[in-house]
């Protein structure tokens, strides 16, 4: 496992995986802000990835594209890479990399749970796994997603007048809680800030059910009573939400499992929906993927590495530069 | 159970007053005995310190690891919230409702409490799991006030909420008189006035900029505010009781005061330490405080009395319906009369401008008054916080600049910033930390902080983060005391950052010497 350092750079064959500045060769796992970044050579990745890529940093955002399928090998020199399904978001890939016999596993960022918007997560055996750790500590445990949507189509059912804005990462996230309310029946059209559009034309066009949805215009205020809005965390204060008829203000994901941080960016409607794993879906990845040798990322990774070696495993945290340890999902 | 954790749940996350109210309406539409509970728990009247946090943290440990218990520590800040969320979830037993949950906590023996409480969490959702924590260890903090629980109780059945907050006191648990009279079954409660605390009236911080173009000078009194604790003092022929702010009892603390007190009367006043009525400093009333009892050598060492400040009743007549000049003099012919009480009276001072009651306010030559209180001449005594009669004028911080040396994550609200900050001087080539500040910074202020120690770790202790020495903080507080607990030797009173001084250097910043030279500390 001493081909690939803590930057996720295997210097060997000049390779990285989701670097933040402009390299060579990047592996890329998933189509978020964090991990995808426009300047590369060379961007490996599936093809959905590569098609979010383009959608947000536009077709020239790297000089040459390879999309793989999910195990689909490609091979550089003596390294043989393969992407399977990480359940995160459309689209997202685990990297296992083989080399002289040893597999080490880059999970990205994964869920285990069902989602209807992407492959779901594929438990791969390793010798060495990287995994992250948004969600490492003992009190994240994710509630049923179905309960949660519950507590919102309930809600816009008492609140007539009012109108609910969910907080939603435009990609993924977005897609993911308009996927559920459907399944639960929910028939209306939903109410889109723009930015979520081409995001959510693409996801359309992958066959993905997220239903009727229209970009929020400027109407008069009463029309948006009763209706459900979905915009990025990043618009919920802003002026942008005025414009709605007493609006309930919601958040989808997983950090909405603490009240306090819940009352503190101002979330009137916490609603539990995330796609990281939990807690117990992380400690059961490690102990599935039978590897010996654990590298924690992304997040809360002491108390992880704690529960690691006390279960004998060789494990150290990882921190890789750029990444913000609470803000990302 | 269900339905009052919900309403908690929803209370903590709502900020509109009015959904506030709309909420509790929605819960208090029926009267039962539920309710009673929840009114009690609201109003922080049930006495029911069943539970303390140290002995949940025992319990804790008994089904989670502790290293990883305490690794979410600084991470969710509110200990119910992290207990709840922590306890390993089994199967929910039989929904129970409030009363009868609460009962059979009560019953739990104190041999017993390893087991069976744990069952009875155990049990429970997440939701009502963190409810009955914080039940248990008090102090809901869920951003509704007793005030607002009244105001809710008064519109939902067409009452003044005056007239609650005016028999409040006298009502006791499971308040059956207070619900028959709200669903107008029966008249309002008969509650004997002369033994009950009188909710106090309280000050507004004034605003300087907008208030002294707005107020006519010469329609206040000013008095000075002194830095003790706000008592109010019921004096009869059979007996004397001491009650805090918030309407306890503390008599038993201060037996002094009610031994010796004589007369027929109500006062509204500040409690001192000090001889011969002479106020000593905050710390020394500070050896008096948070006791049930004091020993004859704390009473001789640190004796009190009480600044009276205002009356409310004279030989059973109630003077609250009067002006606050006219209740200024059954205030001083009740002082006249009764001589050899540990009680003076407030002092009126004279001014005509406001320019005027700056040099008061201000006063630095006294470091035992905080500023100013700013009185209409025409008030009534008018229970709570009203706008428009009482102001409080605090006089300007003292200042100092110190280096930011570590952080710590705050708690609640702020339990993702890194938001309490410990500050220090030089002591020879080393720092030497004087204080720790939670509050005074703006909004802003605080993203730019939490940046910086994000990124300028230099060591971590626990949840501490010391930094890189670089930010000069200008720390306002309101006193400083010498102090053998701490290394540097003092300990400040309120401190809090004033703002950050980005154009200081860590040399600027003083040595210990000096600080104790500069703000007269042996």
């Amino acid at each position: 496992m001493d081909f690939i350092n803590h930057q996720l750079f295997i210097k060997d064959i000049n390779v990285h995986i989701d670097p933040i500045l402009p390299k060579k060769t990047a592996i890329i796992t998933h189509g978020h802000a964090d991990h995808a970044r426009f300047g590369h050579d060379h961007v490996i990745a599936t093809r959905q990835t590569i098609d979010i890529m383009k959608i947000r940093y536009g077709d020239k955002c790297a000089k040459k594209f390879t999309p793989l399928r999910y195990g689909q090998k490609y091979s550089i020199k003596n390294y043989d890479f393969t992407l399977y399904p990480a359940g995160h978001i459309l689209g997202s890939a685990q990297v296992l990399i083989e080399k002289n016999n040893h597999r080490l596993v880059i999970t990205g960022d994964y869920k285990v749970g069902k989602d209807e918007t992407c492959k779901n997560f594929k438990l791969i055996k390793c010798d060495t796994l990287i995994t992250e750790a948004t969600f490492g500590l003992p009190i994240f445990q994710h509630p049923d997603p179905k309960d949660e949507i519950q507590k919102l189509i309930r809600s816009v059912k008492i609140n007539k007048y009012n109108c609910h804005i969910v907080g939603a990462y435009a990609l993924g996230k977005a897609q993911r809680v308009m996927n559920l309310l459907r399944q639960q029946k929910y028939n209306e059209t939903i109410y889109i800030h723009g930015s979520l559009e081409k995001l959510c034309q693409y996801y359309s066009k992958e066959k993905i059910n997220i239903g009727k949805f229209e970009k929020v215009s400027s109407k008069n205020k009463s029309f948006y009573e009763g209706k459900i809005i979905i915009a990025p965390p990043s618009a919920l204060k802003d002026r942008w939400s005025r414009r709605f008829p007493n609006p309930i203000i919601c958040m989808a994901s997983g950090w909405m499992t603490v009240k306090q941080r819940a009352k503190q960016q101002g979330i009137e409607l916490p609603l539990v929906i995330s796609d990281h794993s939990d807690w117990n879906e992380l400690l059961d990845t490690i102990k599935k993927s039978k590897a010996k040798n654990i590298l924690i990322t992304h997040g809360q990774e002491d108390a992880l590495v704690y529960y690691c070696k006390k279960q004998n495993l060789v494990s150290k945290p990882l921190s890789i530069q750029g990444r913000s340890d609470e803000e990302i999902e | 159970m269900k339905k009052f954790s919900s309403l908690l749940h929803n209370l903590i996350l709502t900020p509109s007053r009015n959904t506030k109210i709309k909420l509790l309406q929605d819960y208090f539409k029926i009267l039962d005995i539920n309710r009673a509970y929840a009114l009690a728990i609201l109003s922080d009247q049930l006495s029911f310190q069943f539970i303390k946090a140290s002995k949940l943290k025992e319990l804790v440990y008994e089904q989670v690891d502790q290293h990883l218990f305490d690794y979410s520590y600084d991470y969710v800040g509110d200990l119910a919230e992290k207990i709840s969320l922590i306890w390993p979830t089994n199967k929910e037993g039989k929904s129970q409702n409030l009363s009868t949950l609460i009962e059979n906590v009560k019953k739990i023996k104190k041999s017993e409490i390893n087991i069976e409480f744990s069952k009875v969490l155990s049990e429970l959702s997440n939701n009502e799991r963190w409810t009955l924590i914080k039940i248990c260890t008090g102090g809901l903090r869920i951003g509704v006030s007793e005030r607002l629980v009244k105001t809710a109780l008064a519109d939902l059945y067409n009452k003044s909420v005056n007239e609650i907050e005016e028999i409040w006191h006298g009502l006791e648990f499971p308040y059956k008189n207070l619900f028959q009279w709200l669903r107008n079954e029966t008249s309002k409660p008969k509650i004997d006035f002369k033994k009950l605390f009188h909710p106090m009236m309280l000050a507004n911080p004034i605003d300087e900029e907008k208030d002294f173009k707005r107020l006519n000078a010469s329609e206040f009194q000013a008095e000075y505010k002194w830095d003790g604790i706000r008592v109010q003092l019921m004096v009869s022929s059979k007996t004397v009781s001491l009650y805090s702010r918030t309407g306890d009892n503390i008599s038993s603390a201060f037996p002094e005061i009610i031994e010796k007190t004589k007369g027929d009367a109500v006062i509204d006043g500040e409690l001192l330490v000090g001889r011969n009525f002479k106020p000593s400093s905050f710390n020394d009333l500070q050896q008096r405080l948070n006791r049930k009892k004091a020993s004859k050598d704390l009473q001789e060492r640190f004796p009190v009395f009480i600044r009276a400040y205002d009356i409310l009743f004279y030989k059973g007549k109630d003077l609250r319906k009067l002006f606050l000049y006219e209740r200024r003099k059954y205030l001083e012919k009740f002082q006249k009369e009764n001589k050899t009480n540990q009680i003076d009276l407030s002092l009126i001072i004279k001014f005509k401008t406001w320019k005027e009651l700056t040099k008061y306010k201000n006063n630095v030559h006294d470091d035992l008054n905080e500023g100013v209180m700013i009185k209409l001449k025409n008030s009534e005594y008018l229970p709570g916080r009203k706008k428009g009669y009482w102001y409080k004028w605090k006089k300007n911080p003292k200042l100092v600049d110190a280096i930011l040396m570590y952080a710590q994550r705050g708690h609640g609200k702020r339990s993702s910033y890194y938001s309490d900050f410990t500050f220090g001087v030089w002591k020879e080539n080393e720092l030497v930390p004087i204080g720790k500040a939670y509050s005074g910074y703006t909004d802003k202020e605080l993203l730019v902080l939490d940046k910086f120690i994000r990124n300028n770790t230099t060591n971590k202790f626990g949840p501490v983060r010391e930094v890189k020495k670089e930010i000069i903080l200008e720390v306002a507080f309101d006193d400083v005391f010498p102090s053998s607990r701490h290394k540097s030797g003092v300990a400040m009173r309120f401190p809090r950052i004033h703002r950050i001084r980005w154009d200081k250097l860590v040399n600027d910043v003083i040595n210990i010497e000096q600080f104790k030279k500069e703000f007269k500390i042996e």
